[in-house]
């Protein structure tokens, strides 16, 4: 076993090598530009692109012709709700979304918010991090024009009951964006069933390259259309100018092809190891707390609230093994997950979290390496911490009156 | 965010840590911070004749808050209560090497420092006779 391990596998993922082999050629002797019409160089390329756009519609039942090319899913977000705001804006300004998006949606609408180009409502979540259908429907007005819900949250990985709002959004009328980052490639997505108008993911969080996204843009009923944020050469029917990153696009075809043929037998395997790792550390540590869904959620997903542990510290006691923590410290802001609060999971829990992201290539050695550290750190730090030495003693922490700075 | 060798230092090997009986004589306590904020330091010094003969510290909090009351526990063991009143937390910047986003453990650290010692002066007053033998 090699180390560090990676358990991070939310912020991004190994390439796999039979990705990267697939991409090589188009880097040296196939490196026309897919655009050029007029020679065996573009040609090639374009075949290349055609044949990866095939692979990538295939994965969430769509047609290639609804595939849009993007540098990744921010920019497929942020071309999703401007570029609807702008085309529909005769129709209504309203956007509905939820509390628990990822940046790139949440930041898109507040800025749109700022301009005074759209106004937003952000549902809240359950203690699951569920958006409720319900409140999707109540929130509808005559001048809303599109619902933004993600598929799987990031941070503890809840998949959202996408197929029901869909539905909602069609008999409104109304168009349906969904954030699926997370969730493609890793559970079964299928844009007909869910009702889904576009949808926003990228190849590097399916072991394909960094660089490179899509937007499904849905063709028929209906014909969704949007004013592009990126003006040229009128790429990618008009919706995205730029020239195709030809590698990259293979290389995202290929992680597709691969999820597509092995998610029926990897997301049991890595769903096994995560429920192990959740059982071991849970059994062995009190006062550890599940965040998220305890079964709607991604397989690889555990996000764990140690308490009376700060998160940094834990991350700190654990350099071997890449993780990510809801803690402020690790944050720019110094505010501890925005996603946590929206559950109503208390500040100070929320600054105790860790979340382990499980892929492809963790082996259940790797596992059990993370189960024994992490006991070991958790306990070495309560027994440093002035909280659990107070929860010890009987004393009420929330009695206590703090002295915050 | 890369952690000078000091802090990890601290952080794996740490100095001091641990409680004494809040009660006991010559024994000061400062608890400062909170748990919505990430942390909270526990300090806590032992005093004899004026002079701090040791000192211990419990902190829940990052790894720079857990460095930087190691290392105040360390500077406070034999140092006067006057001595012990002139640490600063840019000192403690310094030692450390805090990156700018990590001051306020530093600072948190000196406000444990002179929470401990005010404890300790007011249960030294309130034992009237006691503690005053010059």
């Amino acid at each position: 076993m090699k180390l560090p391990i990676f358990l991070d596998n939310h912020s991004t993922t190994p390439m796999d090598p039979r990705v990267l082999e697939a991409m090589l050629p188009y880097f040296t002797e196939k490196f026309g530009n897919a655009a050029s019409r007029n020679h065996a160089f573009g040609w090639e390329a374009e075949e290349a692109v055609e044949q990866a756009r095939k692979s990538i519609a295939k994965l969430i039942n769509a047609d290639a012709k609804e595939i849009v090319f993007t540098s990744g899913a921010t920019e497929s977000d942020n071309l999703a709700l401007k570029g609807v705001l702008e085309m529909y804006r005769e129709k209504g300004t309203h956007i509905i979304t939820s509390s628990t998006e990822h940046r790139a949606v949440l930041d898109t609408a507040k800025s749109l918010e700022a301009k005074g180009l759209a106004t937003v409502t952000y549902l809240p979540v359950d203690k699951y991090g569920m958006v409720n259908p319900d409140d999707v429907r109540n929130a509808i007005t005559d001048k809303t024009i599109l619902i933004s819900v993600m598929l799987a949250n990031n941070e503890i990985g809840t998949i959202n009951p996408v197929a029901e709002i869909g539905k909602i959004a069609k008999a409104k009328s109304v168009l349906f964006h969904c954030d699926a980052t997370q969730g493609v490639g890793k559970i079964p997505v299928d844009v007909q069933a869910m009702g889904i108008d576009l949808m926003s993911f990228s190849a590097h969080k399916i072991y394909g390259p960094k660089g490179v996204g899509a937007l499904y843009v849905r063709k028929k009923n209906p014909r969704v259309r949007l004013v592009p944020q990126m003006d040229g050469g009128g790429h990618e029917r008009g919706m995205r100018s730029g020239t195709l990153p030809v590698p990259l696009i293979v290389g995202f075809g290929k992680a597709c092809e691969l999820c597509g043929a092995e998610m029926a037998t990897e997301a049991p395997r890595i769903a096994a190891m995560r429920d192990r790792l959740q059982a071991a550390i849970m059994n062995a540590l009190e006062e550890s707390y599940l965040n998220g869904h305890p079964t709607e959620r991604l397989p690889g997903n555990l996000n764990i609230s140690f308490a009376y542990v700060e998160g940094e510290s834990l991350l700190m006691g654990m350099k071997d093994i890449a993780l990510s923590s809801g803690s402020a410290c690790t944050s720019a802001t110094l505010e501890p997950s925005y996603v946590l609060r929206a559950l109503g999971v208390g500040t100070e829990l929320a600054h105790s979290s860790v979340r382990f992201g499980l892929g492809r290539f963790n082996t259940d050695e790797e596992i059990d390496y993370a189960i024994k550290k992490v006991i070991e750190v958790v306990t070495r730090l309560r027994d440093m911490s002035p909280l659990y030495e107070m929860a010890k003693e009987g004393i009420d922490l929330k009695s206590v009156q703090w002295a915050a700075h | 965010m890369a952690y000078s060798d000091k802090v990890v230092d601290h952080f794996n090997n740490p100095r001091n840590m641990g409680s004494f009986n809040k009660d006991e004589e010559g024994v000061g306590t400062g608890m400062v911070g909170a748990p919505e904020c990430g942390d909270v330091m526990k300090l806590q010094i032992k005093v004899q004749n004026d002079r701090i003969v040791d000192a211990k510290f419990k902190t829940f909090g990052c790894g720079s808050a857990i460095a930087s009351s190691s290392l105040a526990t360390e500077w406070l063991k034999g140092k006067t209560l006057e001595e012990a009143e002139q640490i600063k937390n840019t000192d403690i910047v310094q030692e450390l090497n805090l990156p700018p986003v990590k001051i306020h453990c530093s600072v948190l650290a000196e406000d444990a420092i002179k929470a401990a010692l005010a404890d300790y002066q007011k249960k030294a007053g309130s034992k009237t006779g006691t503690g005053s033998a010059q």
